[in-house]
């Protein structure tokens, strides 16, 4: 995306939500926004219905846990099909209480990638209307891709670490 | 022997006392002889092993030699449970119910890495090996492992059919074996 274009986007987006923006620019060559939690689904609505941004489809949404910052950021991905330019939003939570409004409203889409969301990282959407794990087995009682649980399976016997080098 | 059926192999007879117009062995010795020559499999396959095992069911290693023709898509046909490919936890409860619902006597072949230890998959979500929620008789191992390894597995099989007593089901520790896995 040219520069001209990340202009535009921000200052639309700053005529209203000036405050909720915490950082813009180009991270591994996608634009990225980074802003405060408590608005984000009007932003993102905003962006949604505003004639100029469009963006109208998200492409995805995901959980990235930062152990040493105590916090789990939420990505959200968006995509404008009509002159084919994409957005990046993020934001952060604390680890200890993850949660944030549901973005369901806005994208019917956004239903299974929150859940997914949940079933990995804990973050709890408030409003959602159905969350519970998806892919996961229900009786799991971890958030699997949180840093402080291991990958391997606890109850394998059959590894020596001295043969992995570990 | 001559059977007039020209290259068609007959299974050996058991031992058994013989004499003009008579043979006599035990009950056992003969249901064995039958169950061992005709295995119904059911193939519960997930993943490469499974791309094996419809190897080891063609032309060119042919199972049916060795009296498993007819594959069970069934659990209450099936005698014997092979199971090939990646469990993952989720997929577990399926699989222990499709070995409930087999009739006795039932019989199950671990096919591979991963059915047997969980494989390369030491993940949170892979069930590390289904002895973990099911009883298996043997384990073929291999990644994925050729069809004459499964092939050595059947045939593994077949001497544990045919050795079985015909009362080992009906026993104490059987049940008390099925109990350690919560099965009634």
């Amino acid at each position: 995306m040219d520069v001209a274009q990340q202009d535009k986007i921000l200052s639309l987006l700053g005529e209203k939500y000036a405050d909720q923006i915490l950082h813009a620019g180009t991270v591994f060559d996608f634009f990225t926004i980074t802003l405060k939690k408590d608005k984000i689904v009007e932003v993102i609505r905003e962006l949604y219905d505003h004639p100029e941004t469009q963006f109208q489809y998200l492409t995805t949404l995901c959980g990235i846990h930062y152990p040493d910052l105590e916090q789990i950021a939420i990505m959200y991905q968006l995509h404008n099909l009509y002159t084919n330019v994409r957005l990046r939003l993020k934001i952060y939570l604390p680890v200890a209480s993850p949660t944030v409004p549901t973005l369901t409203p806005v994208f019917a889409a956004a239903n299974w990638m929150e859940r997914e969301t949940y079933d990995f990282y804990g973050v709890v959407f408030e409003g959602h209307p159905n969350l519970k794990r998806i892919l996961n087995v229900d009786d799991m009682i971890i958030f699997p891709m949180r840093k402080e649980y291991p990958l391997e399976d606890q109850v394998r016997q059959d590894k020596n670490d001295s043969m992995f080098g570990r | 022997m001559e059977t007039g059926l020209g290259n068609v192999q007959i299974a050996e007879k058991p031992a058994g006392i013989e004499g003009a117009g008579f043979f006599a062995t035990s009950l056992e010795k003969v249901v064995g002889l039958a169950r061992k020559n005709s295995i119904w499999p059911l193939p519960f396959a997930t993943s490469c092993c499974g791309i094996e095992f419809m190897a080891t069911m063609g032309a060119h290693y042919d199972l049916a030699r060795f009296g498993s023709e007819r594959l069970s898509f069934s659990p209450r046909q099936a005698d014997l449970l092979m199971v090939m490919g990646t469990i993952a936890k989720k997929m577990g409860p399926v699989l222990r119910q499709v070995y409930e619902q087999m009739a006795e006597p039932r019989w199950v072949l671990s096919v591979g890495a991963c059915a047997s230890s969980g494989g390369i998959f030491d993940t949170y979500s892979v069930l590390q090996g289904i002895d973990r929620i099911i009883p298996v008789d043997v384990y073929v191992p291999g990644c994925p492992p050729r069809p004459e390894q499964i092939i050595d597995g059947i045939i593994k099989i077949q001497h544990l059919v045919e050795s079985e007593s015909l009362r080992r089901r009906d026993s104490n520790e059987y049940k008390a074996m099925l109990n350690t896995y919560g099965i009634e």
